[in-house]
């Protein structure tokens, strides 16, 4: 859920990335997590490429409230929508905000912590107050009163939450940048005379990928679960646009008349979560080279 | 001993704290005042078309509005400390009555959901962490991949739906009774709501647990309390959990802010009338004094949480107390 997330073990100087990434095949966790987000993929991209069964927007009123069937493979919803596709389509918009917002939220971040963490003194105090400053909020909350402010769109519900997300980024790298920069082989290059950027871009950088990659399947979990949150309550992208969070907020009333209407959107958002945790999960296990020797 | 000020640990922790909190006051000043349109057109709607450039002018200058920013955020930050939260034209209320409603009831679902956490958590994390690779451990895994994955407003919809359908428990369908006029009513509005934010934080800390007793047990001081016979329950709670509280009251300080976050979809679906549903209002009817306030008051606890966090594991790990 989306509580603070922080990463438990931050082993200062981490495993390159390359080397670690088929450890993910070995490990059960991480295969199945992998499975999950590529069926979840095939299905955000039969709605991306218009390819879905039905038109998820198209209302049809003689037929509102069908149970599951074989035109209807998870029944329709009370104006008619085929459910199926609708989920299909929400899948593809979460996906789409959660890629965004994270994909924002790793640069900034990222690039924040190799900054505060390499300069340190100044940058580092100020780097270090934003963080706190956007630590002090619940991330929920910052991401509802940020989406209240803008006029929202899938765009700016993603900016909202990378906003919630930049700090995490900032905190997971700069703890092991401020190790890598005592390290001799980074000295040694300081010493020859390479400029503080080519330092950072080619010594410091692909040294904690391994982290960042982690942190990025992680907060892709928290941010789909943070989108879905704000579509439930009704701030996230408007309707008709079909969000897994607004599908479940409006099957409340028909639950007991059309389950199909709330289980189908509700397995699918945890699916979608738990895939991303899982993938997460195999990646850290992967990346630990306190792993190493299992593997 | 001499500790000057600035070296008092406790001191420039607390200091700290004080420096964010100016800066969440900047933040959410700055924020508010992206919102296209002002406090007028926000208060007016449509209407606000309608007035003259005189009547405009009198109501920026009633509202501070013609005065530069820096000028108008730190009267807005001068009336906050004299209690001034502003006031909420829909509910006729001062902001800083409806939070002084709100917050009690925040924290008292707060703190029944961090009880059920533990009370989940920690036996679950420390069974796992009896026999790892077991099924007992797989099972602990299972239920806090659950809690991290289930979004609360899809287990309380569930709930509430499940409960009041099959077994007509619906109190939340009542009018909201306060602890202090029906005790027994309260408890059980408050029961799912806990129990839906209880289960998302279960999941750090049953990983925690886990985590910090299988290292625990590694330690040489628990073979030694073993070889000179210390019974096994007794070993577990003195010597086992005694050590891994450290971790776990961390991690539990720091889900608070995932309790304040999760209490604005809680206390929606439950009809809590809570701190969260206080912002939520706000927003849905567009009164950014009271989204202004309340988020600050809510960012103020979180803060206030984490310090007194700090502060109690400096009680409980005598280690952190010399440093």
């Amino acid at each position: 859920m989306t509580g603070v997330p922080l990463t438990t073990d931050t082993s200062p100087v981490p495993a390159a990335a390359g080397r670690r990434v088929p450890a993910l095949l070995k490990s059960p966790t991480g295969l199945s997590g992998l499975i999950l987000i590529c069926l979840l993929a095939v299905l955000s991209l039969l709605s991306f490429s218009n390819s879905l069964p039905y038109d998820p927007l198209t209302q049809d009123a003689p037929s509102s409230l069908l149970a599951p069937s074989a035109q209807h493979w998870f029944g329709t919803d009370q104006f008619g929508r085929d459910v199926f596709s609708r989920v299909a389509a929400g899948v593809a918009n979460s996906a789409l905000i959660a890629v965004v917002a994270v994909a924002f939220a790793a640069v900034i971040g990222t690039l924040g912590g190799l900054v505060a963490g390499f300069y340190r003194g100044a940058a580092d105090s100020v780097i270090g107050g934003i963080t706190n400053v956007l630590f002090a909020f619940p991330p929920l909350l910052l991401a509802l009163a940020l989406a209240s402010v803008f006029n929202r769109n899938w765009f700016t519900i993603a900016v909202a939450i990378a906003v919630v997300y930049v700090p995490i980024f900032i905190r997971v790298t700069r703890g092991p940048v401020l190790s890598l920069r005592e390290i001799d082989y980074v000295r040694a290059a300081t010493s020859t005379g390479q400029s503080r950027v080519m330092i950072m871009l080619r010594h410091v950088l692909p040294n904690i990928t391994s982290i960042i990659i982690v942190q990025v399947a992680l907060s892709l979990s928290w941010a789909v679960l943070t989108e879905a949150s704000l579509s439930f309550l009704g701030l996230g992208t408007p309707p008709p646009a079909p969000s897994l969070g607004s599908m479940i907020f409006e099957a409340r009333t028909l639950v007991y008349v059309a389950p199909w209407t709330m289980i189908a959107p509700g397995v699918v958002v945890v699916l979608l979560v738990v895939g991303l945790n899982l993938l997460g999960d195999g990646l850290r296990d992967g990346f630990d080279p306190r792993n190493r020797g299992k593997r | 001993m001499r500790q000057t000020l600035t070296h008092n640990p406790l001191l420039r922790r607390i200091a700290a704290a004080a420096g964010t909190l100016l800066g969440v006051a900047v933040f959410v000043f700055i924020m508010l005042r992206a919102i296209p349109g002002d406090q007028i057109t926000a208060g007016l709607g449509t209407e606000a078309a309608a007035l003259t450039p005189a009547q405009q002018a009198a109501l920026e200058s009633y509202y501070g509005l013609d005065q530069p920013l820096f000028i108008q955020f730190f009267s807005w930050l001068g009336n906050l400390f004299t209690g001034n939260l502003g006031f909420s034209s829909r509910a006729q209320e001062s902001v800083l009555d409806l939070t002084l409603r709100s917050l009690p009831v925040t924290f008292e679902l707060a703190i029944f959901a961090i009880v059920l956490a533990l009370l989940i958590g920690v036996p679950l994390g420390m069974l796992a962490a009896s026999r790892p690779d077991s099924p007992r451990d797989g099972l602990a895994q299972v239920v806090s991949l659950a809690g991290l994955s289930v979004p609360a407003f899809l287990l309380a919809t569930t709930l509430l739906s499940v409960f009041a359908a099959s077994w007509g428990f619906n109190p939340n369908g009542e009018g909201f009774a306060a602890f202090t006029d029906n005790p027994l009513l309260n408890l059980q509005q408050m029961l799912l709501p806990a129990v839906v934010l209880g289960f998302g934080i279960a999941a750090p800390i049953i990983r925690t647990t886990r985590t910090a007793v299988l290292e625990i047990r590694s330690n040489d001081f628990i073979r030694t309390a073993r070889a000179k016979g210390v019974p096994e329950g007794r070993l577990q709670a003195r010597h086992v959990l005694r050590n891994a509280l450290v971790p776990i009251v961390t991690m539990t300080g720091l889900q608070f802010g995932y309790l304040l976050g999760g209490a604005v979809v809680v206390e929606q679906i439950f009809s809590i009338p809570g701190i969260g549903r206080q912002v939520l209002l706000g927003i849905q009817q567009k009164e950014y004094a009271l989204v202004q306030s309340t988020v600050l008051v809510i960012a103020l606890t979180f803060v206030i949480v984490n310090l007194l966090t700090d502060l109690l594991y400096r009680v409980i790990d005598p280690r952190v107390r010399a440093a």
